[in-house]
């Protein structure tokens, strides 16, 4: 295609009826530098997030009750470094490399989801993260199938099919805690109240109040508003809380006929705020037990290239021998 | 084959499916520690899955053990769980290499070369076992074994033949642990029951090709096969390292602490 000779604004307008005709953008297609430099953050944060939610469930593998659930939560585990992969591969067809991501992680100049900077604290945590964690991030992943940047939204469809058999075991691990033992039965109820809110701030703000929402919609990144989302997810937690005989966390929670959904209490921003801005139990942990391992790891990673340059030169010697 | 039954008990074959159960337990617990503390996201994921084999192994040895218990005891409610987190440490009989601790990414490499090789040759030999179910677990096991020692050979090479450091790094993990590999080919009372019935592997058999393939892998690499003037032994006998008590305190501490809950 002879894009050469367009104009920038013809360009655009071609991106933007592409967009708008819901084919995918993909990597060789010009795009707007901001529409990349959003997929960048947005991409880049989902991939570090895939990891960093390693390190509370990773927390768990060793201390698991039983051998079927440690194999379960490793697993799971698994799977997450397979997403953070997959998406880090995703986001290098933007033309940015996975060392580049990774220092940014580690600098804190890229974010990633603020839920993993809640401790996980006990077994019950294993069920709460799974099944309300993971079944947040479903609803988001759900919608995101549609965006509009090609290896992304692939990459959607392949990490949702995971990511359903993560919210079940989580939901397995709280339905045995609920119709276990009184002290059982008391654990999930005390990870469901302290995760139930951190996973609807997972949405994000509300949509009057998000910075990167209105450009996101227009280019189709995002396909649902932050507070559509959240209310999706609000709505299918009822009867799953039901099931599990345990008390909703929200006591403001009320069924409105009229709206078809819940209207619940609001949300503590200030908290949702302040344990982004730092002041979580864990946020210098995760990024610190990132750096740790980054940098442990460094002789492995320069033996490896050793080894294989030496591998290379001993081939160009035997052939030049020959 | 002899037919095995009469001479041996049936708690003779249920010590060993958990003394082979803990093997696979223990070193799997280890590798598991590795989960997000490796050099990069695709070893994290590595080591996980050969984990998880160990994991799978474990589970077959102890459902097997418990299987054998419950006929033995006229009960239904002993589970592979009971192996793994209802027995104390003296009563844990895994071989001393499972349990020493992580270490580096040199430390792992190494003994996971030793392990693997071993369990090459070890389950080569159960495949022939009297005992049906052994052989069959064997069947399974080796097939992921085969993985796990081209993959311990691969990093041994890259370590071996890396850097100056990675080099004295793999050496220092030989040299640090090559003393707790003797114990891989002793026979005790128990397992020479069951070599003689044909049930259980003769390990003092498998040494010289064990060592013959290390030591072809560590040359390779670059690297020297230790002294052998020491020698460590009595994980089969529970006269364990210090290591293991915090590995079964860590390991059994949630199972424990809710008598007879269900997970
Ligand atoms: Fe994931
Ligand atoms: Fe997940
Ligand atoms: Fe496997």
């Amino acid at each position: 295609m002879a894009e050469y000779n367009k104009s920038e604004a013809e360009l655009e307008a071609v991106f933007q009826q592409k967009i708008d005709s819901e084919q995918k953008i993909e990597p060789k297609d010009w795009m707007p530098a901001a529409y990349r430099k959003n997929l960048i953050r947005q991409m880049s944060q989902h991939a570090h997030s895939e990891i960093i939610g390693m390190q509370p469930e990773g927390n768990w593998i060793t201390r698991a009750p039983s051998l079927r659930r440690k194999t379960v939560l490793l697993s799971k585990v698994q799977d997450e470094g397979g997403h953070g992969l997959y998406l880090y591969s995703a986001t290098e067809t933007l033309g940015i490399a996975r060392s580049e991501l990774i220092a940014a992680l580690q600098s804190g100049q890229a974010k990633y989801a603020s839920i993993f900077n809640y401790p996980a604290q006990t077994w019950g945590d294993m069920g709460a993260i799974g099944w309300l964690v993971d079944g947040a991030a479903i609803v988001n992943q759900v919608s995101l199938q549609r965006t509009s940047y090609g290896p992304y939204s692939r990459g959607m469809v392949r990490i949702c099919k995971e990511e359903s058999f993560h919210q079940r075991q989580g939901y397995v691990i709280m339905m045995e805690l609920a119709k276990g033992t009184p002290a059982q039965k008391q654990m999930a109820q005390d990870s469901l109240n302290r995760f139930y809110w951190p996973s609807l701030m997972m949405f994000g703000p509300h949509d009057s109040e998000s910075a990167h929402s209105a450009k996101s919609m227009k280019w189709k990144i995002k396909r649902e508003t932050n507070d559509d989302l959240r209310q999706k997810f609000i709505d299918q937690t009822v009867p799953q809380i039901a099931y599990l005989g345990l008390e909703h966390p929200d006591k403001d929670l009320v069924w409105n006929e009229e709206k078809g959904q819940h209207d619940s209490g609001e949300i503590d921003w200030d908290e949702f705020y302040a344990v982004i801005n730092g002041n979580g139990h864990s946020n210098r942990q995760r990024i610190q037990h990132h750096v740790k391992a980054h940098e442990e790891g460094a002789w492995v990673r320069d033996a490896m290239s050793a080894y294989q340059q030496k591998k290379l030169q001993r081939k160009v010697n035997a052939e030049t021998a020959a | 084959m002899t037919s095995s039954t009469e001479i041996v008990s049936k708690q003779d074959t249920i010590d060993y499916a958990a003394r082979l159960g803990d093997d696979a337990i223990v070193i799997g617990h280890r590798l598991s520690e590795w989960v997000s503390k490796a050099p990069f996201v695709e070893e994290d994921i590595a080591l996980g899955n050969v984990a998880l084999d160990f994991l799978g192994h474990a589970r077959m040895y102890y459902t097997y053990a418990a299987k054998l218990s419950n006929e033995q005891n006229g009960t239904n409610d002993i589970t592979e769980d009971n192996f793994a987190y209802l027995r104390d440490e003296r009563q844990f009989q895994n071989h001393l290499l499972h349990e020493l601790h992580k270490g580096d990414f040199a430390y792992s490499t190494a003994r996971q070369l030793l392990i693997d090789v071993y369990n090459k040759y070890f389950l080569e030999q159960l495949k022939n076992s009297s005992d049906e179910t052994l052989a069959a677990i064997a069947v399974k096991a080796a097939k992921e074994t085969k993985y796990h020692c081209r993959r311990s050979k691969d990093w041994t090479l890259r370590l071996g033949d890396g850097t100056s450091e990675s080099h004295e790094r793999m050496q220092l993990a030989l040299n640090d642990i090559w003393g707790y590999s003797h114990e891989l080919f002793e026979v005790d009372e128990l397992e020479q029951r069951l070599v003689d019935a044909g049930i259980a592997v003769d390990c003092t058999l498998l040494k010289a090709d064990w060592l013959k393939e290390v030591t072809a892998i560590i040359e390779e690499a670059t690297l020297t096969v230790p002294d052998q003037d020491w020698v460590v032994s009595g994980g089969r006998q529970g006269y364990h390292t210090e290591h293991l008590g915090h590995l079964l305190t860590e390991m059994q501490f949630v199972h424990r602490s809710h008598p007879g809950a269900k997970w």
